[in-house]
Order: C-alpha cells, then sequence, then structure tokens
C-alpha cells in the first residue's frame, strides 16, 4: 500500500509531509505500510503467566513488528516498581477502608502498565496520565504524597506538571490525550525531540476526544504515543459494549498509524513494546497506538460493588496472571533476584507505604484565601470582593468563638 | 520556513526564553501615517499579524484559517507571511483545536485559534469548561494558559440556523475564563492583542455583523502604543468605556449592541433625551465601577443584549448594578435583549434583535416626571 497522496499541500510541516514520513519510516522494516499500521496478529507476550521466557517463534512478533527483549538492568528496575507500586495500590486503598482518604481508583493488577508507561520515557519526556495513572506518576519520580494529594481532598492536584513533565492527573475521560498533542504539537515546532505519552482506558476509546487526538497526531505526524489500558470495564460496562473492533490496536490503522497489542501483565513485554515506540516516535515515524491487555482486579473505587456485574471465578483466572508475581519468578529463575535483593525491594515498598500513612494521616491545614488565589493569574475586582466576604465571615466567627471561650 | 519558533517568555517558561521582539512590523512599513479607514475585519488581522511579529511563541490556528485566511478573512495573509507552521489549517474537530491549544499553552506557546462560528465552538465545551478555565487552578497557579479563544458571535447578518448565537453567558459563567468583546474598530486592535498579552485564557467574541464596520483609525499609532506598553494604547482589561456621554439615563451595552445603543441615544438626543451609553468591552473582568459611577449620575439604566435574557450576562449587570445603586434609581432597571427563543431563521430575525425602536420604548418607561 502506498499512501495516497491526493493533498496539495506542500509545506513540509503539512500532512503530505506526514505521509512521506511515515513512508520513509516504514521502509526500514521491508513491510508494507499497512502491516505495519495493524497490529502483529498476536499479542506480544515474552514471559508467559508462569514466569516463563516463552520461545522467540511464540512471542508474537512477525516482520516488522519484532521486539528485543529489554536489558537486565531494565527489567530489575521494574520489578522493584512493580513491587512498590503493589504496596502503594494496597497502603492507598487500605487508607480509604480507614477513611483517611475519600476514594482511591487503584491499579492493582495493572502495575505492569503503570511501570512501563514512566520507565519507558526519558527525563525530557511528558506523560498525561488518567485518574488511576497515580503509580505510573510516582514512577516517574512524583513525591508519592504530592500524587495523592488530589485524592486527600485539599487541592484538586499536588504536583507541579511543569517540574515532572506529568499532566495533571485527569478525570474527564480522553481530554488529557489533546493535551498531550499539543504539547507534542509545541516542542516538534521548536525542533526538540520530545516524545509524549497519553494514557487511557478501554472504555475512553469511545469518547470523541479519543478519536479527535488519534486523527491530530496523524495528521501533524506528531510523536505521541497512546498507551490504552484495556482493563475490561468502564466501571461496570464490559469492552464489549464499547467497541466491537478486532482489538482496539485496530483502531490505529484508520488514523494512519501503528498499533499493537501487548500482554498488559508482562512487564517485559510491555517495556520492549512501549521502548521502541518511544525509538520510533522520536525518530520521527508519527504516532503509535499500544493496547495492553490487563484486568482491573479491584472495583472501580471503594464505592463501586464489583459483584454486581462480574463473576468471581473472572477474577481469579486473571489473579493467576498477576503480573508481579510472573515477574518475580522469571528473575528468580534467571538468577538475577536473591532473598537479599527480595528484602531490600520489600524494605522499599515499605518505606513509601509509610511516607504515604504518614503524609496522609496528617492533618493538613487549608487556606480559605487560596479559593480565590489562582482563579486568574491575577484576581479580579469581583475576586477580591468576595475573598473580603469570605476574611469578614471568618473573622467575625473567629471572634464570636473567641468570646464564647472568654466566657467560660 | 525553519523552525524559529520559541517558547513565550511570559509563561511555563521552561526552555530557555528567547522570545523575539521585532521592534517595529514588516506591516507597519506598508501602511498609510495617519487616520485611515479601517474595518474591524482589518484590525483584528493586524492585530493578529503584530503580535505573531512580536513573539515567535504566538501561533494561530483552526478551520480554513490558513490557505483562505478564515471565512470571515480575520487570518488573512498570516500563512503566507509567518508559513504554515505558525499559522495552519487543523482537522474539522472544535475539541481538538481547543484541547491541542491547551497542551501547546502548557508547552510554551501562545495559541490563538478561531472557532469557525459561535455554534460550532459547542463540541469544545469540554475542553473549554474542565481544562482551559480551570488548569491554573487545578495546578495552584504553576500552570499558566495563554491562549486566546476567537468566537465570531451574534446575528444580524442573514446567517442560517447555527450560525448567530450569542453564547457569551456559556463563558461569562464560567469562572477561570476571562470573555472580552470589542465593539469598535480601535477595540478590536487593541483588545486582540490585549488578549494575547494575557496570561489568563481569553475567550475573545466577535461581533460578527461589525467585521466590516469601518472607524477612522491610526493603526500604526495604536501598534506603537502597544509596544511601548503605555496605558494610552490599552482598552485596558476591566475597563468599561463611556462610549458617549449622557446626563439622563445610561444604556449599557457590548459587543454588537454597542452600536445599535449609540443609535438609539442620537434619536433620543433628537427628542431631547441625553443619553449616556456604556461599552462593556470586557465582560470579565466586568467593570462595576465605570458602569455604577454612570447610573448613579443617569439614576436610570436599560441593559441591551442580543443574547436571550433568561440567565443572561444582561441579568448578571442589572442584578449587579441593582445592588450597588438601589439609591441611585428612580426606575427599575430596564432590558431589551432577544427573545427566549432559538435564533430566528434570517427573515425573521429583525424581529429578534433588539432594535432601535425597542431600546427607546424601555427607555420611555423609566418612569419620568414629565
Amino acid at each position: 500500500m502506498t499512501i495516497s497522496a491526493d493533498h496539495t499541500a506542500t509545506d513540509p510541516a503539512g500532512p503530505a509531509a506526514a505521509e512521506n514520513a511515515l513512508t520513509e519510516a516504514v521502509k526500514k522494516f521491508g513491510i508494507t505500510v499497512e502491516d505495519y499500521m495493524l497490529p502483529a496478529r498476536h499479542q506480544i507476550q515474552m514471559v508467559d503467566p508462569d514466569g516463563r521466557l516463552k520461545p522467540e517463534s511464540e512471542q508474537g512478533t512477525q516482520p516488522g513488528h519484532e521486539y528485543p527483549v529489554p536489558g537486565d538492568k531494565e527489567l530489575l528496575e521494574a520489578y522493584e516498581r512493580l513491587v512498590v507500586g503493589r504496596r502503594v495500590n494496597d497502603q492507598n486503598s487500605a487508607l480509604v477502608r480507614q477513611g483517611r482518604m475519600a476514594v482511591y481508583p487503584s491499579s492493582h493488577g495493572q502495575e505492569a502498565c503503570q511501570v512501563a508507561a514512566a520507565l519507558c520515557l526519558s527525563g525530557g519526556d511528558w506523560m498525561f496520565p488518567t485518574y488511576r495513572d497515580a503509580v505510573a506518576v510516582m514512577t516517574r519520580g512524583v513525591d508519592p504524597v504530592q500524587v495523592m494529594t488530589i485524592f486527600r481532598g485539599d487541592w484538586h492536584g499536588g504536583y507541579d506538571p511543569l517540574e515532572y513533565k506529568v499532566g495533571i492527573q485527569c478525570t474527564p475521560l480522553t481530554t488529557q490525550l489533546l493535551h498531550a498533542v499539543g504539547v507534542a504539537h509545541a516542542a516538534k515546532l521548536r525542533g526538540e525531540d520530545t516524545v509524549v505519552l497519553a494514557m487511557c482506558g478501554d472504555g475512553a476509546t469511545s469518547e470523541g476526544d479519543f478519536h479527535e487526538a488519534l486523527n491530530f497526531a496523524a495528521v501533524f505526524h506528531l510523536p505521541v504515543i497512546f498507551f490504552v489500558q484495556n482493563n475490561k470495564y468502564a466501571i461496570s460496562v464490559p469492552l464489549a459494549h464499547q467497541s466491537v473492533a478486532p482489538s482496539l490496536a485496530h483502531k490505529a490503522v484508520g488514523y494512519g498509524m501503528a498499533g499493537e497489542r501487548v500482554d498488559g501483565n508482562d512487564v517485559v513485554a510491555l517495556l520492549a513494546v512501549l521502548d521502541r515506540a518511544v525509538k520510533l516516535a522520536r525518530e520521527g515515524s508519527g504516532p503509535l497506538l499500544v493496547e495492553a491487555n490487563t484486568y482491573r482486579m479491584q472495583a472501580h473505587t471503594n464505592a463501586d460493588d464489583d459483584t454486581r456485574y462480574r463473576e468471581s471465578a473472572e477474577v481469579a483466572e486473571w489473579r493467576a496472571k498477576d503480573p508481579v508475581n510472573r515477574m518475580r519468578t522469571y528473575l528468580t529463575d534467571r538468577g538475577l533476584l536473591d532473598d537479599d535483593g527480595e528484602a531490600r525491594i520489600a524494605a522499599q515498598a515499605e518505606a513509601v507505604a509509610a511516607q504515604l500513612r504518614e503524609g496522609l494521616g496528617e492533618d493538613v491545614p487549608v487556606d480559605p484565601q487560596e479559593l480565590f488565589r489562582h482563579v486568574f493569574t491575577e484576581p479580579t475586582p469581583q475576586l477580591k470582593e468576595q475573598s473580603a466576604m469570605l476574611a469578614d465571615e471568618l473573622a467575625r466567627d473567629a471572634a464570636a468563638t473567641h468570646s464564647k471561650e472568654a466566657g467560660q | 520556513m525553519s523552525p524559529t519558533i520559541t517558547t513565550s517568555s511570559e509563561a511555563n517558561g521552561n526552555v530557555s526564553a528567547a522570545t523575539a521582539r521585532a521592534a517595529a512590523s514588516a506591516a507597519a512599513s506598508a501602511e498609510a501615517a495617519g487616520p485611515q479607514p479601517v474595518t474591524m475585519a482589518k484590525a483584528l488581522n493586524a492585530a493578529l499579524a503584530d503580535a505573531m511579529h512580536a513573539d515567535s511563541s504566538v501561533l494561530m490556528f483552526g478551520e480554513d484559517v490558513g490557505m483562505l485566511g478564515g471565512v470571515f478573512r480575520i487570518t488573512d495573509g498570516l500563512t503566507a507571511t509567518f508559513g504554515e507552521q505558525r499559522c495552519f489549517d487543523t482537522p474539522l474537530a472544535e475539541s481538538g483545536i481547543v484541547g491541542m491549544a491547551v497542551g501547546m499553552a502548557i508547552n510554551g506557546m501562545r495559541p490563538v485559534i478561531e472557532m469557525q462560528f459561535d455554534a460550532f465552538a459547542y463540541p469544545a465545551f469540554e475542553q473549554i469548561v474542565s481544562h482551559v478555565a480551570k488548569m491554573h487552578n487545578r495546578t495552584r497557579g504553576t500552570v499558566k494558559l495563554p491562549m486566546v479563544i476567537r468566537i465570531p458571535y451574534g446575528g444580524g447578518i442573514g446567517g442560517v440556523e447555527h450560525h448567530c448565537d450569542s453564547s457569551e453567558a456559556y463563558y461569562a459563567h464560567t469562572a477561570g475564563l476571562k470573555v472580552y468583546t470589542p465593539a469598535t474598530v480601535a477595540d478590536g486592535y487593541r483588545m486582540l492583542r490585549e488578549a494575547i498579552d494575557s496570561d489568563d485564557p481569553v475567550v475573545f467574541m466577535e461581533p460578527k455583523k461589525m467585521y466590516w464596520t469601518k472607524d477612522s483609525v491610526d493603526l500604526s499609532e495604536l501598534r506603537r502604543l502597544h509596544e511601548e506598553g503605555t496605558t494610552a494604547g490599552r482598552a485596558s482589561e476591566g475597563r468599561a468605556a463611556v462610549a458617549r456621554p449622557g446626563t439622563d439615563a445610561t444604556l449599557i451595552a457590548y459587543g454588537p449592541s454597542v452600536p445599535t445603543a449609540m443609535a438609539a441615544a442620537e434619536a433620543a438626543a433628537l427628542e431631547g433625551r441625553s443619553l449616556e451609553v456604556i461599552d462593556v468591552r470586557t465582560i470579565v473582568p466586568f467593570d462595576d465601577d465605570t458602569v455604577c459611577e454612570s447610573v448613579r449620575k443617569t439614576g436610570r439604566a436599560v441593559v441591551i443584549a442580543e443574547a436571550h435574557g433568561f440567565a443572561s450576562v444582561s441579568s448578571e449587570i442589572v442584578a449587579r448594578v441593582q445592588e450597588r445603586c438601589f439609591h441611585y434609581l428612580a426606575a427599575p432597571i430596564r432590558r431589551v435583549t432577544g427573545f427566549d427563543v432559538p435564533y430566528p431563521a434570517p427573515k425573521l430575525e429583525k424581529y429578534y434583535l433588539p432594535g432601535v425602536d425597542r431600546i427607546l420604548d424601555a427607555v420611555d418607561d423609566l418612569q419620568w416626571e414629565n
């Protein structure tokens, strides 16, 4: 397939250029553009649920869709982050049960996706996460307590997106994918080699902004990786009600970008696929769509009851595919992980959990005047008036409390 | 065109800022000196071109804004002058346009985007309300969004449905958005440049029926004043204008209703009534002081707007004036607005739009003593 070029645009940055660049990029694989865009026939899986490295011929790779196994150092780091991520998820859920946090959408079971999404990026790259991606944000290096500020309830976000190059965790579905596209576009216009990874779930692929973001990224030929964690449920609604496409990765070809499916509980395969996607995007191959086949092991949040819409047998089936256990077995069998290593990693996970308990146990003072501080860069006269009104209310409350105390 | 695009120095400057400030733009030298008849469209176009000359992080994009120069020609010549990297067409997707602009603003640019018509902006509503308006607040002021959403709005052009809405209330109601709407050619230039300079997101509502209105304007002088940064060259955000001084009653209007109010004041003058006309200019932030000063002086007021009256910007203005000027009022404040019906078909719009007669009727109702 040659990409049709019936556009008249001639600018080097225009859509025709995007098509040419893609055709060029695909040449090195010796396959057609169509075969490049379509996902490999099977999902990429390198380590099976029992922790065994699969023979190369059974990894799902095919010409143009080849993935070298990542290096040991990267895999060990990934395992460490997996263990920490699992501990973070479980600690946060416990804090919700104890009433110390309002809500926590856990990524328990999806930690391999969380870890790989962060580890595949370089320091200058950007990540745009959703509300369920707290572990990915922490893996990117953001302070765990700052990440949890949104769920602690003292502000909407706790970290500086510009400092970490991580968008604020986004609640409205897929709206952040367009922000990712804009960040990548700005970087490209300045000639920077920034790659942007934009995250969403399977349900979110039904949203209009998903379509608009993928199309914009493809038309402007931007280095964006759309990373879809297909965890099978949008709160209660199963994937079959969202899409009847052969796979979510197949949506890529409709936009003119490459798609790939990967076992989302196999961090080895995830890193292999995402590392290559980042490399390709950075080299100018345009955007890519990666669908990770995973499972949301727990309810949507503590407010949800998943027994109303799925069978426990299904959950049990996925428990056997756990990403942490699988990696532990694999690394131990390869002699890369021993009891000392395990103990060290466990201690690290405990330290992060303690940090969360401490940080979220604290009663953080809130400043009512902060309500007005950030609406605009400078408060309007109307906001100043309202701020003075609130200050007066609070002063009168304080005076009343004071006189009551004095009278006792 | 080679990428000479740099990060805005004013906002989110996470890359070494090297904003190119051109002392005088190329456009300036081509202009005749002194005041000339200039259309609103030309003034807006000049403001965009000058802002793009002054700061390479200013980008313009939307639907048909490239080769065509926009359906109203507001972006005419910008692609030819600045290249397709800085003024370009996007796929037809308004949410995509706004959402991409958010990302660009996060990453050091100052995007200006065009929504082709008022009612075509609605697909972008979620991006505008949930992200554009809230980003600075959500991030405790760490992320600024210096972006301008240009929206041609209002009726009076005989447009078919979905081309004539007055949608300002949606944006004005949303905390975190500034809403500007110029009513003169000079303000078209000044306010658009201020909007682009603003580190806050601005919804810039352009009265489309006034695009071809001509005023005698000295664009090079406006440019010079803007670039000097003197207050004389500034419409100044949050400052309403006394468009016509008067003593008997105050007409409060904005955007496309200002010329209607001016015509009404002229007609009233022939009948011996002196009406002051206030041009609101920036709906957000709203200039309570100028509006209330006028109403306290005249003791009577009529608010005029094309938009439906119910739950509207005009309701807000009445409420604010009443709260602040009650004891100065000789009569209840009246409103002359569009009826609470969907914007009508072209042959019916003359019955819908506030006109001079309807304004004068409202003025007549202000409980005059003799």
